[in-house]
């Protein structure tokens, strides 16, 4: 037998998902798996000689990393004698400060901050988020990237995408050869929508690190790191090779932030046993152990192995904190697929877009799904108008801005003729106006013209290999008249020199100024205190380009210039025939002239009157000046009614079969979705009055049901009820109308 | 850090990096490399905030900044796991040091060879 609420279930989104059972022997155990070790820290003679219950003669790579790098001594006795509860609660104590837990966190070894997270739930963690992120203000990353690798398109996108706000701008390839093509693309689009966005091109890091030398990048997510020694054997690199890496970024100018995350030790066949925490712990060490100023941590491309298991979101949560009292920039995940469920989507991303993250995404695409070469990305740019709206919605700031069309389209096309001019300086593959034409209104790579990929590939080559440097792209920029390009990215090599973006958390605010952790440290403790949205930053946020101005809708209702066609002709009386009478409320046919549902008020007089016909039954139409309720208008009609059988019609178009013997907000018949109601619906109900009033066996109207009506219409509902209620004379009695 | 104490690798001040010395070809990318000393000044920073690490991170950068970049790359392919002898990595950390005037990215290395032996992660003979 099988239920059909089940089988509806089970063909919802979320049951497309794998959930599983833990076994913590393979590593499928989100956190405190039975193999995990106790916190344990023992120094002799400055030396570290046992490490969550791992003896010095034991160390694999990480721990002798750990052992040598991360710890800070001095603090370890105190910070491991402290008992984990009370860290947690000082987490999340207002009182105390953030550098008291960054303090105390130095001297943690990985077991030990795991058992602090592990005393939290998600809302504890949560405010953790909100008091140890490092910069003040939140930021957000993107994605760009299309199939085509289509350099006019990138540009176009990175153009955009800096317009609507993101920081960072992170672009890939499909083909690794076109590495230096995409990268330069970003460049000069991501500088003309907004100077200052940092640029990363993710490809394999000695080509990455070659990009970032010639100023083509501006800084490098791709550090990866590994929970075990055989996993990051298999990432063909150890912690010295990777910290050494990041320290050559570094003297070339260039940005860097590691990457880690839950589930990848699984993933790759080397847990060890343990859960995806604690080698997650071990790798922030490591992080933090390499002098890496930050990380690109939660769960990323393995987010969906954490979510099949129970507690997998907490646990992703958790790890974004610990990376937070390691002192680490965090940008939070939230960038690969994390369900098919738009609920679960949506709930996850909660938990740092409250709270706010150095950078709520490691990778928001913006730019369609289909062309997100990171593996298609959890949202995209058909969900940005999400986006805003929930930044709206809560006021909180997730790091993006709304913009509107036509400057969309400005940026877009100022990007793509910028590309194509250093296309035309650097005699690469000539962008054409056909091209730049899709770029501009394209809304993916379909929509582009195919490019000779030989050829883009050989210029590509000739990028990387030759002379030309981001020195040779400001200078065809500028001698192409882009003088505002051309001085966002000089600006760009100019802060290579100052470096004061290697600092930590560190991005570009309006002209170029550094918000890092030294310049704009997160202050949070409690109410009044941090960043909070307000200001400017709280107009702009809740400036959507949707939003209308309530104001100007009063100030349009009812005024198309018609003659008046209900002339009131001294007051209503009582009648005594077998009648109805149909009442309409203050402003129907005068101030307002339209249903909520666009109606005319004489169509909508005629088809009622028509329906009145039908069954041959007397009618007369008044007007009631003292209530614009529904109910009272029916009622009061059914008072002067003959028969005792009136239809009560607001001016928006709500309507009620009235009697005169029931109490005002009884009816025979109500119809309170006015939006749903067509001309149609509104002759049926003449003719049911009429029955009604004549006595005869009557069906109620069928009516259509949409339950989304009042979603989408109550501020129009509000305000043709504000509009009719300023009508009302509460002393004035019903009068007589004539229709013409 | 203010744009006048701020000198490039190649001994420029930053007020001289503009649109005008670009387009005469007066300066070159050369010139907009980071300095050694700024990165020193980048590591005090860091550390004074707490991030010592980092500032290890960055005085080790100091000493990259006078390497060539084709060297940093095949220094850090030396590091990576079963590319060098023990011999080797000592051969590299003596250079660093002797040759290079990188004395914290010599120790760092040193280190890495005496790990990589005890975890057995070197290249075979």
């Amino acid at each position: 037998m099988r239920s059909k609420r089940f089988e509806k279930l089970a063909g919802r989104p979320i049951n497309r998902e794998t959930f599983i059972k833990p076994w913590p022997e393979i590593g499928l155990i989100a956190m405190d798996s039975p193999l995990d070790p106790s916190p344990s820290l023992k120094i002799e003679d400055g030396v570290v000689v046992e490490l969550d219950g791992v003896r010095r003669e034991e160390f694999d790579l990480i721990d002798h990393f750990i052992a040598r790098h991360a710890l800070k001594l001095e603090a370890a006795e105190r910070a491991m004698n402290k008992p984990s509860r009370e860290i947690a609660r000082m987490l999340v104590d207002i009182n105390v400060p953030r550098a008291t837990i960054l303090e105390l966190a130095s001297g943690c070894t990985p077991a030990k901050l795991v058992d602090i997270v592990q005393q939290m739930n998600v809302l504890e963690m949560m405010m953790g988020l909100a008091k140890m992120r490092a910069r003040r203000t939140p930021a957000n990353q993107a994605h760009v990237t299309n199939r085509k690798e289509h350099p006019a398109l990138l540009a176009a996108d990175a153009a955009e995408a800096a317009l609507r706000g993101f920081a960072e701008i992170e672009t890939t390839v499909g083909v690794t050869r076109y590495a230096p093509l995409n990268a330069l693309a970003v460049l000069v689009g991501s500088q003309t929508g907004r100077g200052g966005v940092l640029t990363q091109c993710a490809v394999e890091e000695a080509t990455n690190l070659r990009l970032g030398f010639k100023g083509l990048t501006s800084y490098s997510e791709t550090l990866s790191v590994y929970g075990t020694q055989d996993t990051y054997i298999d990432g063909d690199d150890t912690p010295w090779s990777k910290a050494f890496l990041g320290a050559a970024y570094a003297s070339r100018g260039v940005k860097t932030r590691y990457t880690s995350g839950t589930g990848a030790a699984a993933l790759m066949g080397h847990s060890e046993g343990k859960s995806m925490l604690y080698l997650e712990a071990r790798c922030l060490l490591v992080t933090r152990g390499a002098g890496s100023q930050g990380t690109q941590n939660g769960s990323i491309s393995c987010i969906a192995l954490p979510e099949s298991l129970p507690g997998g979101v907490r646990t992703v949560l958790a790890e974004n904190l610990i990376a937070m009292v390691l002192g680490l920039e965090v940008a939070s995940g939230n960038d690969a697929l994390a369900s098919h469920s738009e609920m679960r989507k949506s709930a996850k991303l909660m938990l740092q877009l409250i709270p706010g993250t150095d950078f709520i995404t490691s990778g928001y695409g913006a730019i369609p799904r289909y062309d997100n070469m990171f593996g298609g990305g959890n949202f995209d740019v058909t969900e940005m108008d999400d986006w805003y709206v929930l930044q709206r919605d809560m006021q909180v700031d997730g790091g993006l801005v709304p913009v509107r069309e036509e400057e969309v389209l400005r940026t877009r096309e100022r990007g793509t003729r910028a590309i194509q001019a250093v296309f035309e300086a650097f005699g690469f593959p000539p962008i054409t106006e056909a091209e730049i034409e899709a770029a501009i209104t394209a809304y993916n790579s379909e929509d582009m013209p195919n490019r000779d990929k030989v050829a883009d590939i050989e210029a590509a080559q000739r990028l990387l290999d030759g002379p030309l440097t981001a020195i040779e792209v400001v200078k065809a920029l500028e001698e192409a008249g882009f003088h505002d390009v051309a001085a966002n990215i000089l600006e760009m090599q100019r802060q290579r020199v100052i470096g004061d973006y290697l600092q930590p958390s560190a991005i570009f605010g309006d002209d170029f100024q550094v918000l890092s952790v030294l310049t704009d440290p997160n202050d949070y403790q409690g109410p009044g205190t941090g960043y909070c949205v307000e200001g400017d930053r709280w107009s702009v946020l809740q400036n959507l380009p949707q939003a209308w101005d309530p104001r100007t809708y009063l100030e349009n209702l009812g005024t198309a210039q018609h003659e008046p066609w209900l002339e009131e002709i001294g007051p209503a009386k009582k009648g005594d025939q077998p009648e109805v009478i149909i009442a309409l409320g203050p402003a129907f046919g005068a101030e307002i002239d339209h249903t909520i549902g666009g109606l005319d008020h004489r169509d909508v007089l005629s088809a009622v009157l028509r329906g009145i016909e039908d069954e041959s039954v007397l009618v007369r139409v008044v007007r009631i000046h003292h209530t614009s309720d529904c109910a009272f208008i029916g009622h009061a009609g059914a008072q002067l009614s003959g028969s005792g059988v009136a239809i009560g019609i607001q001016s928006k178009g709500t309507t009620v079969i009235h009697q005169r013997d029931l109490a005002p907000l009884e009816n025979l018949e109500l119809f309170p979705q006015a939006p749903n109601l067509d001309l149609d619906t509104y002759r049926q109900i003449g003719r049911n009055a009429a029955r009604y009033a004549t006595g005869q066996p009557t069906t109620p109207v069928p009516v259509k049901i949409d339950n989304t009506a009042r979603l989408r219409l109550i501020v129009q509902t509000t305000l043709l009820h504000l509009r009719e209620t300023q009508q009302v004379e509460r002393d004035r009695s019903p009068t007589a109308l004539r229709v013409s | 850090m203010s744009s006048n104490t701020v000198h490039t690798a190649s001994g420029r001040t930053l007020d001289e990096l503009n649109i005008e010395a670009l387009c005469a070809d007066e300066v070159t990318a050369e010139d907009f490399r980071i300095n050694g000393q700024t990165l020193h000044r980048q590591a005090d920073a860091a550390e004074a905030a707490g991030y010592w690490q980092l500032a290890e991170s960055l005085r080790r950068a100091a000493e990259l900044t006078y390497i060539s970049s084709q060297e940093v790359l095949d220094i850090y392919n030396t590091l990576r796991p079963g590319r060098s002898t023990y011999h080797e990595l000592i051969t590299l950390a003596d250079r660093l040091e002797n040759d290079l005037d990188a004395p914290l990215t010599a120790a760092f290395v040193r280190e890495a060879a005496e790990v990589y032996q005890e975890r057995g992660i070197l290249r075979n003979s």
